[in-house]
């Protein structure tokens, strides 16, 4: 009966052997490069505001627009400030609600796929009409609504969107729960006694842990390119905080000007981010999918 | 290697029917005619033999057998017949078709071979279009390369559907595949093949994916089928049970090579290759008890794997010399059949005995 | 059995639809404060304008039979009144539908032809054509729309001045003309997704045994591609554009506001921020019944492409 203890240890170990590093390692080049890219912008998410050379928040009307000069290099917004300390500034806002958003619709997820998997019958079958049910609402309208109910701000939109994306969680963890569910090591572990939470808790949920993973990081992605739409649309991040949705719809009339860096800048932050965070989440959801074969 | 009482239920061969010699048939050229066929393929950025120096020939009307495991090479062998091998195969040697060469052909000409060779494959399920109705599927060929009219093919498939023992033919022509089982799945694509009337079939392990009562049931409409039409076969198979019951002649690959071609019925009683005796041999008896399962030791070897300079049988071979390891032994005729045993003289006779 | 599927998938529809409609009227009692300032957005307003209100939401009633008059109402295409604009909501959404209709058909159009033209053509002709598809979907695929729109800007309107930046245009082809980039935009990383997978649906429906088959019966290989290879490769391809043609739904707003396009995306972002809340409720109502009637069209073009499918739906 050890034997079953030793199986689930044994798939578990398996998985974290050579821990984190080794599993960055094994995602290559591009793997490796898009983990810099973000652990890059996490840092400047904590400390943006410490690091900018000018002050992100001091408008300086005549200096709008001006292009960059030897100070500053990527010249001036339109209300005079400085792109360059602006987009670090910002780093903040623009990754801080994509992470509420993951965290929320992975938890939500998580736990009503590993529950529906595990109880099956006919809870299973509410809960996973209801969501397919709940597939109706796209993020950015549910977070529209909620900004009209609760105002604009960064919260409200983050918590629709971690609604809206907790169904599809649901559905891909759900099969990668069942699966777990299906395999021998559970039954023996149900035999000797163990309880469902435990079982749930200690062995099926660490070993989606790499799946788990994957579908957070390019959540990320998607969080944060609808995040930063919600905030161009003016429904998210409020001005005069810095951020690089906000950013870009601000110095919009710039380019009709013949201004258009502090904008575009903005836009390759955002486009750098979620590429990296696509790139590695590709490559560990690979990994994942070969762990579970 | 499978066996089993199988033979049971399925139809006498009866003795080869005259003036059908073994290798050389009397009275002109065989109908397929394969000559020193080399095939290379890439694996893993190199060239590696899959078939080397096989020669076979079938004459019209006749049914030979195609023996041998996994990676021996058989299924590659139908292929290059049919010219279906995948992209960047090297293909040398002859491949003579009704007296033409056929390896170098291309477009209309290609397409006119093969409407008078067919071949049908192991799995049924794989080879069909799921997402077309059964007479779509049996009558693609008739209406595409014959220009037989949509209502004349149909008419057509149903005859053939229950030549092949499908009742009900014009409720089945408008099923599609997942609504018939791999027995009648299997039937249905023996009745596509039969529709464009070849000369030639070629098949690659018809029955290995369906159970033991389907297959005989398949086995008895093929073996019908080719007396009725008067089809040649080249019928592959990893069974030489099951190869000798509906064949006039085998022929046992190993390693990508011909070891042997021999009359079906010698096979057991007089076989000339080590590697057929141990094949027979590894077949449990039913009659008998044993404590052990007699297995061939080692494993069998693909094409790729087999040593140019020796024989390939010959590391697991109980006869071996080092005459067997000098050179790949060339293919020696004897008593109507063919071995790649250079001791096949002195060892004949002992070969039968060497399973008692 | 189709028939089955079909009413099932019928009962989801209407279900759906339900649920949408139903959180979207809740939204009401979400709201901070009492119905009454959610549907004033905070004005305030003369009492027999809110006499008014209350009469119409039928606010003295239990809370089903408000969400019934509302539904009820909302089918007959009575949509309450816009308290910016002091007009029916039903109007407005008329007014501004063809908007948001021809942005999304012609982005639609886009994806469909260059995504699955692209595609077709990269698992065809492998070399050259399949490595520079590969590599510009790769781009856009991580293009978020309002990011393409204001590159498109710069470049094509700005720099290059092919194409007007900003505004519906008047007439057929200066409305086509005002169209394009907020279409491309629109289109550009639905384009690229779409793209890759017709590639690897081609690509994996090529390999397949069954075109084995079709080839060794000396079918000519157009009508193998054709018959065998695309038609199979439709039903994954088919899924695809259609839940990513759904999407841009919700996504055209965002093009909307960042071309000044008079959409109903753009209203709806417009009435989010000014707090007209019947505005937003008829607006999401509108946008999400177009939703998941696509999804539905979807589901049912699967279950009638791929004759296998019984009783579930695409999903599972």
């Amino acid at each position: 009966m050890s034997t079953a203890i030793g199986m689930a240890s044994r798939r578990v170990q398996a998985r974290t052997r050579g821990g984190s590093l080794g599993l960055l390692r094994s995602t290559g080049i591009a793997g490796l490069v898009s983990a810099a890219v973000i652990a890059v912008a996490t840092v400047l998410a904590v400390f943006g505001p410490l690091v900018a050379p000018y002050n992100p928040d001091l408008p300086s009307l005549g200096q709008a627009f001006i292009g960059p000069t030897g100070a500053h290099i990527l010249g001036f917004d339109f209300e005079g400030r400085d792109v360059l300390s602006r987009l670090l500034a910002g780093a903040q806002s623009s990754m801080i609600g994509p992470l509420a958003v993951v965290a929320g619709a992975m938890a939500l997820g998580t736990l009503i796929a590993v529950v529906t998997a595990w109880r099956q019958g006919p809870v299973d079958t509410v809960v996973s009409s209801g969501l397919d049910i709940l597939f109706a609402f796209p993020g950015i309208l549910l977070a529209v609504l909620a900004a009209a109910i609760f105002g604009a701000g960064l919260t409200a939109a983050s918590v629709a969107l971690a609604i809206a994306y907790m169904p599809y969680v649901a559905r891909v963890l759900r099969g990668a729960a069942l699966r777990e569910r299906g395999q021998p090591y559970v039954a023996a572990l149900e035999v000797q006694g163990a309880s469902g939470t435990s079982i749930c808790l200690r062995h099926i949920i660490p070993n989606m842990l790499p799946l788990i993973v994957a579908q957070a990081t390019i959540m990320f992605g998607w969080a944060m390119v609808d995040l930063a739409a919600i905030s161009f649309l003016g429904l998210g991040v409020q001005p005069p905080t810095p951020n690089w949705g906000v950013m870009i719809s601000e110095n919009e009339p710039g380019i009709l000007q013949g201004y258009p860096l502090p904008a575009l800048a903005a836009g390759l932050c955002i486009v750098g981010v979620v590429i990296a965070f696509n790139v590695l989440g590709e490559r560990l959801f690979e990994q994942a999918q070969a762990a579970s074969r | 290697m499978s066996g089993g009482s199988r033979l049971n239920s399925l139809p006498d061969r009866g003795a080869p029917s005259e003036g059908q010699a073994v290798t050389v048939p009397a009275g002109g050229e065989p109908l397929l005619s394969v000559k020193n066929l080399t095939v290379l393929l890439p694996v893993e950025t190199r060239e590696r033999a899959v078939l080397r120096d096989v020669c076979l020939d079938i004459s019209a009307g006749e049914a030979v057998g195609l023996v041998g495991e996994s990676g021996s090479g058989k299924s590659m062998t139908a292929r290059a017949i049919d010219r279906l091998l995948p992209k960047g195969a090297q293909v040398q040697g002859q491949i003579r078709f009704a007296g033409s060469d056929v390896t170098g052909l291309a477009g209309s000409q290609l397409r006119a071979y093969r409407n008078r060779v067919a071949m049908i494959f192991q799995d049924p399920r794989a080879h069909v279009n799921p997402v077309r109705r059964i007479g779509d599927f049996m009558t693609e060929a008739l209406r595409t390369n014959l220009g037989v009219s949509g209502t004349d093919a149909s008419r057509q498939a149903a005859d053939m559907l229950s030549q092949v023992g499908i009742e009900d033919a014009q409720r089945r022509l408008h099923q599609y595949p997942h609504e018939l089982s791999g027995g009648m799945l299997q039937r249905v694509m023996i009745a596509a093949a039969l529709l464009t009337e070849p000369a030639l079939l070629l098949a690659d392990e018809p029955t290995t994916a369906l159970d033991v009562t389907t297959q005989a049931e398949v086995m008895a409409i093929l073996d019908e089928l080719r007396g009725r039409y008067g089809l040649a076969m080249l019928f592959i198979t990893h069974d030489l049970e099951l190869a000798a019951a509906i064949c006039d002649r085998t022929i046992v690959m190993y390693a990508g090579q011909v070891v042997e071609v021999r009359r079906s019925e010698l096979l057991h009683s007089d076989p000339l290759h080590p590697y057929t005796a141990a094949l027979a041999a590894a077949r449990p008896d039913i009659g008998q008890k044993a404590a052990r399962l007699r297995a061939i030791p080692g494993r069998p070897l693909s094409a790729f794997e087999a040593p140019a300079t020796e024989c390939a049988f010959a590391p697991r071979c109980r006869f071996a010399e080092d005459a067997c390891r000098e050179a790949v032994p060339p293919l020696i005729e004897l008593d109507g059949g063919l071995s790649r045993c250079v001791r096949v003289t002195e060892l004949r006779g002992q070969l039968e005995a060497a399973h008692a | 059995m189709r028939w089955r599927f079909l009413a099932r998938r019928l009962l989801m529809l209407i279900a759906s639809l339900l649920i949408a409609s139903f959180v979207i009227f809740g939204a009401l009692y979400l709201a901070p404060g009492n119905p009454i300032s959610a549907l004033s957005g905070g004005r305030a307003l003369p009492s027999a304008s809110l006499r008014v209100l209350e009469a119409r939401y039928h606010l003295n009633q239990p809370f089903f039979a408000q969400y019934w008059y509302w539904l009820e109402n909302a089918l007959h295409g009575n949509l309450g009144i816009s308290i910016t604009l002091q007009e029916n909501v039903s109007s407005v959404i008329a007014a501004r539908m063809w908007t948001t209709g021809g942005l999304v058909l012609y982005a639609s159009l886009i994806i469909l032809v260059f995504g699955i033209g692209s595609g077709v053509i990269a698992a065809l002709r492998p070399g050259v054509a399949d490595t520079s598809v590969l590599v510009s979907t790769s781009i856009s695929a991580a293009l978020p729309s309002f990011v393409a729109a204001i590159v498109l800007i710069t470049v094509f309107s700005v720099k290059l001045g092919w194409f007007p930046a900003l505004g519906n245009g008047t007439g057929f082809w200066s409305s086509v003309r005002h169209f394009t980039l907020p279409a491309i935009a629109l289109a550009i990383s639905s384009l690229a997704i779409v793209a890759r997978v017709t590639r690897a649906a081609v690509r994996e429906e090529a390999d397949r045994e069954h075109v084995q088959t079709a080839i060794s019966r000396g079918i000519p290989m157009r009508q193998v591609v054709r018959r065998h290879i695309l038609r199979n490769a439709a039903i994954p391809i088919t899924t695809v554009s259609g839940i990513t043609i759904a999407s841009l739904i919700a996504v055209a707003a965002v093009v909307e506001t960042a071309f000044s396009l008079n959409g109903l995306g753009a209203y709806l972002v417009q009435a989010a921020e000014s707090k007209d809340l019947a505005v937003v409720q008829g607006i999401s109502l509108v946008l999400v019944t177009a939703f998941v009637l696509i999804n539905a069209v979807v589901d049912v073009l699967y279950a009638v492409l791929d004759p296998r499918v019984a009783l579930g739906s695409r999903a599972q």
